[in-house]
């Protein structure tokens, strides 16, 4: 892992239109509704590191995942990936160029490969679009050899993907993903679908892929442990906001955020040590119409009048990055 | 130790196709004593849901059980006409499913539901059901619960939903609760809520649940006994601390190996080559014989019965007696 | 290289064949008996049809070969019927069997030809509609609507007469098929777009399409590749119902004398000419064409809720 920043991601916004339609709305006396699914979010991803972004369903992670690799317009704020800024419309060519070396792999296994195409088809395809080769063996060579790369055999590229079980299906994908030789691998959920005992062949797989060809990822998850064992660093988020970024380490050894303690206190505990679980007070809010201040408010143990008024910024505390008043003030 | 509430003997699941008769479920046998909690851990296909709705009856055509016993409080249920199974079921035996929202009619405010269910089982008058309702909607900890009783499902949120099913199911207050993935579908965080009400309310009411998961952190927190399935059968059956602590059968140690843990060094993860075979084409002898590291001769060709080995017991011939001689 | 790659095509085409015999569609298929005889039906009427010049004894288009003479036969086993013609003869002298097959033939090609060209245009446009949303989702659509407010017949009517003013030189003979096939697609497109655009609303959010999107392709290209061999499904389940539907919008827009012309008479046709004798004990010649109607359209509606059926996941 090296310092350099490969990407760069500043003050983020995402809004979707969740408003009615239009004649609704006037005969209604309605305004127009909008979600904020991503608020004021910047992170900094280093070259070859891992970095994990958690939260419960409806925090915004895969929004921004998609925001990354482009398949969203972000709202507001830039996104810079190896010096590039992606909505730089001067640079056609060079976002091409760009656009191979991102990738992406999905949540779920089913439905990220085409029915309908056999698997060499589906293999080649980003080969054939991005040009990489255009002999015809050297495309059937290639797709062999990512095949292999991934724990299939090439022989298995004559075969359809219902043919396949989750996990072989998953590493088909991250053989696809592999086919325009990335840097840079957005990875949403990519073991949720999948048993455990398959989630370690395929998250051993991608740290494997990772040493080998320095790849960076960015992984998306809701499960802590995974991300405790793929990331190395962490950004918490909830409703939208970044609460915490933080090493690995430091975020499971002392968590500053009063929600990620809560997530921490929540997972199951396996080494059965006796250790009673907290369940979380309260439920995520409503995002179409989220709490003032601080949004975990309603929820914190340690609000008072100020978080409920004012937007926290974040601040650094032994290297992690928090968003919290309650930690600055030292109330925690 | 009394009767067993729930027990089961050899039973096989089967599903007629037209290609080849699929096994399902194959010889599975356990018990289940009053207020005990079983967790059933397996990954998909592994055939515990299936056991599961075997034992309500509410496997679903062409499935059916081609074989065995269930034995529910001493009466043998898995030969009832419908009639006598339905009655049964709801008000003895009743199922929490993945998702709340198969299990809560959308078009009826939940008190209605509640108030329907308590008064099929219980000889009230509706002012004395809806009080009944109200009582355990609290129990199951909905906040308000007097408010919220006229609240119709989607107006609940997927964990509030899923506590409304839970008191739904209570409200016969059933001996045997079956749970199948009840928390899947929840976050983190509200699992957890989940989980803890359904510990209390065992511990409280002395309710057996039979807890179906593929998640073993929500096993190793409630249950007092866990199943490991793998490919139709009970691979391992022991009590949890000695399960996940000392897991004897390779399936296991490979499966516990495989969860990333919370604690101690990041290591790289065990992992089991192969994935679990198709039901048409489940191997000879110990089915999990082409995936294991441990395997020998009498694997390939034999089905290990099940071994005691200390307080559990597992289907795997390097327990076997002769072998240690 | 090209050697390899003929043997690979060989291969595969062996195995689409194996595949299709191998599917669970062929073996619901053939489990049904209902479906089975609906469809060997389907294709006897189709074989019929084709080659109904070689199989009839008359052309029944060709005046000059009909004699008035034999007009209003009843069929060969009544009183009065001649072995020559089996199920009796119209007006005109027209042999009624050589009639239903050469009317069944136009029956058909007004059916397929619409079909055809309703699906050609409601996919498109129901594709278009479906991937690009917003603006041009909400013109189709609404346009869609409108269209479903005019009953074929209003549009076949205005299409008939609008061509007989514009190009009065052309024969009705002539222009007939077409201002058939133009009025049943025009009023049967709006059916396929919409399937066509729920169904690319659903697929164009799964994970696959995205991929698709991430390597840059282009969306027409993304939906000519991955979206629309996805859709097909229920276009083809659709498609085999309304030929039913056409083959009955024809016959009913020949029967109010909006279609296909006495002198080539088309199932409808034929019906209606029968219905000025039906009173006068003149039965046949309305019956047997309604029997064959009835039977081509029940048929062919049958093989379509089977594929419905055998098609839909969630049945199976």
């Amino acid at each position: 892992m090296s310092d350099t920043i490969l990407v760069k991601v500043e003050n983020l916004d995402r809004l979707f239109d969740v408003s009615k339609p239009l004649l609704n709305r006037i005969i209604e006396h309605e305004k127009r509704q909008f979600l904020r699914a991503v608020d004021n979010l910047s992170i900094e991803i280093k070259q070859g590191e891992t970095f994990a972004l958690v939260g419960e369903s409806g925090s915004g992670k895969s929004t921004v995942a998609k925001m990354v690799v482009g398949l969203l317009e972000p709202t507001k704020g830039r996104i810079e990936i190896d010096n590039l800024d992606l909505s730089d419309k001067n640079k056609v060519k060079e976002l091409r160029q760009m656009r191979s070396e991102i990738q992406m792999i999905f949540q779920d296994p089913f439905a990220s490969l085409n029915p309908r195409w056999r698997v060499e088809k589906i293999v080649s395809e980003p080969i054939i679009a991005f040009n990489l080769e255009s002999e015809n063996e050297a495309i059937i060579k290639r797709t062999g050899e990512l095949l292999s790369l991934v724990g299939l055999a090439p022989s298995d590229g004559r075969k359809f993907p219902h043919e396949f079980s989750g996990g072989q299906r998953q590493r088909i994908c991250i053989a696809r993903a592999l086919a325009s030789n990335p840097k840079f691998i957005v990875c949403d959920e990519p073991t949720s679908a999948l048993d455990v005992s398959v989630q370690a062949q395929i998250l051993n797989l991608m740290r494997d892929l990772q040493d080998k060809f320095g790849l960076t990822f960015l992984f998306i998850s809701h499960d802590l442990s995974v991300v405790r064992h793929m990331a190395n660093r962490i950004g918490v988020m909830y409703l939208g906001r970044l609460v915490e970024v933080a090493d690995t380490k430091s975020l499971f050894k002392n968590p500053r955020h009063p929600y990620t303690r809560m997530l921490l206190d929540a997972i199951p505990d396996l080494e059965m040590s006796g250790k009673e679980r907290k369940p979380i007070e309260g439920e995520i809010p409503n995002p179409i119409n989220p709490p003032t201040g601080c949004t975990f408010h309603p929820r914190c143990p340690l609000a008072n009048e100020r978080c409920k008024r004012e937007i926290p910024a974040s601040f650094n505390i032994d290297g992690n990055e928090v968003t919290c008043h309650a930690v600055e003030e030292g109330r925690s | 130790m009394s009767e067993p509430l729930l027990k089961i003997k050899d039973l096989i699941v089967e599903f007629p196709t037209r290609r080849a008769l699929l096994r399902a479920v194959d010889k599975v046998s356990f018990e289940i004593a009053k207020g005990e909690v079983l967790g059933v851990v397996g990954e998909s296909g592994a055939g515990k849901s299936l056991t599961g709705a075997a034992i309500i009856g509410l496997l679903e055509p062409p499935g059916r059980i081609a074989g065995g016993e269930i034995y529910f409080d001493g009466q043998r249920i898995d030969n009832l006409a419908d009639e006598q199974m339905r009655h049964l079921r709801g008000k003895r035996i009743a199922m929490i499913f993945q998702d709340p929202l198969t299990s809560l009619n959308p078009l009826y405010r939940v008190g209605e539901q509640l108030i329907e269910t308590i008064q099929t089982h219980l000889p009230m008058n509706k002012k004395q059901a809806r009080k009944r309702a109200i009582e355990l909607l609290d129990e199951v900890g909905i906040p308000a619960p007097e408010t919220r009783i006229d609240g119709y499902p989607h107006q609940f949120s997927g964990g509030m939903r899923q506590r409304v099913v839970i008191a739904l199911v209570l409200a016969g207050e059933p001996d045997l609760i079956i749970a199948d993935e009840p928390t899947t579908a929840l976050d983190v965080s509200i699992q957890a809520q989940i989980i803890s009400v359904l510990k209390r309310l065992c511990s409280e009411r002395g309710t057996a649940i039979m807890l179906i998961t593929h998640d073993m952190g929500v096993i190793a927190e409630i249950a007092d006994r866990m199943a490991v399935m793998y490919s139709g059968q009970i691979v391992e059956i022991g009590k949890t601390y000695d399960l996940i602590k000392n897991p004897k059968h390779p399936y296991t140690k490979g499966l516990m190996g495989s969860i990333p843990s919370m604690s101690g060094e990041v290591k790289r993860l065990v992992q089991i080559p192969g994935s679990m075979p198709r039901l048409n084409d489940i191997p000879s002898g110990c089915s999990f014989h082409p995936r294991c590291s441990k395997v020998f001769e009498p694997c390939y060709s034999k089905r290990s019965p099940q071994i005691k080995v200390g307080q559990s017991d597992v289907a795997c011939w390097l327990y076997s007696e002769e072998d240690k001689k | 290289m090209s050697d390899m790659m003929e043997d690979k095509n060989i291969k595969e085409e062996t195995n689409w064949f194996a595949r299709a015999i191998d599917s669970d569609i062929f073996y619901s298929f053939t489990r049904s008996k209902l479906v089975m005889v609906a469809a060997f039906v389907t294709f006897a009427y189709f074989f019929i049809a084709l080659f109904a010049p070689i199989l009839a004894t008359q052309n029944p288009f060709d005046l000059g070969s009909l004699d008035l003479m034999d007009g209003l036969t009843p069929p060969a086993w009544q009183e009065g019927g001649s072995s020559k013609f089996l199920i009796g003869t119209d007006d005109q002298g027209r042999d009624l069997l050589s009639a239903i097959m050469y009317g069944s033939r136009i029956s058909l090609a007004v059916g397929f030809t619409s079909v055809f060209c309703a699906a050609l245009l409601g996919i498109s446009l129901g594709l278009i509609s479906g991937y690009f949303g917003g603006f041009i989702d909400t013109l189709i659509m609404r346009i869609a609507d409108i269209q479903l407010t005019f009953p074929s017949i209003l549009i076949a009517l205005l299409i008939d007469g609008t061509v007989s003013a514009l190009f009065p030189e052309v024969r009705r003979e002539d222009s007939a098929f077409w201002v058939l096939v133009l009025a049943i697609s025009l009023s049967f497109w709006v059916q396929y777009a919409r399937t066509v655009r729920s169904s690319v609303l659903v697929e164009k959010e799964r994970e696959y399409v995205q991929a698709a999107k991430l390597i840059g392709l282009r969306p027409f290209i993304i939906m000519l590749r991955h979206v629309l061999p996805n859709v097909l499904g229920p276009v083809l389940v659709i498609a085999t119902i309304n030929l039913a539907l056409a083959i009955i919008t024809e016959a009913t827009l020949s029967f109010l004398g909006v279609g296909i012309p006495v002198t080539q008479p088309s199932l409808g046709t034929l019906i209606r000419i029968g219905q000025d004798f039906l009173f006068s004990g003149e039965w046949w010649i309305t019956i047997f064409p309604g029997v064959a109607l009835a039977i081509i359209v029940l048929s062919v509606n049958l093989v379509g809720d089977w594929l419905r059926d055998a098609l839909n996941p969630k049945l199976r």
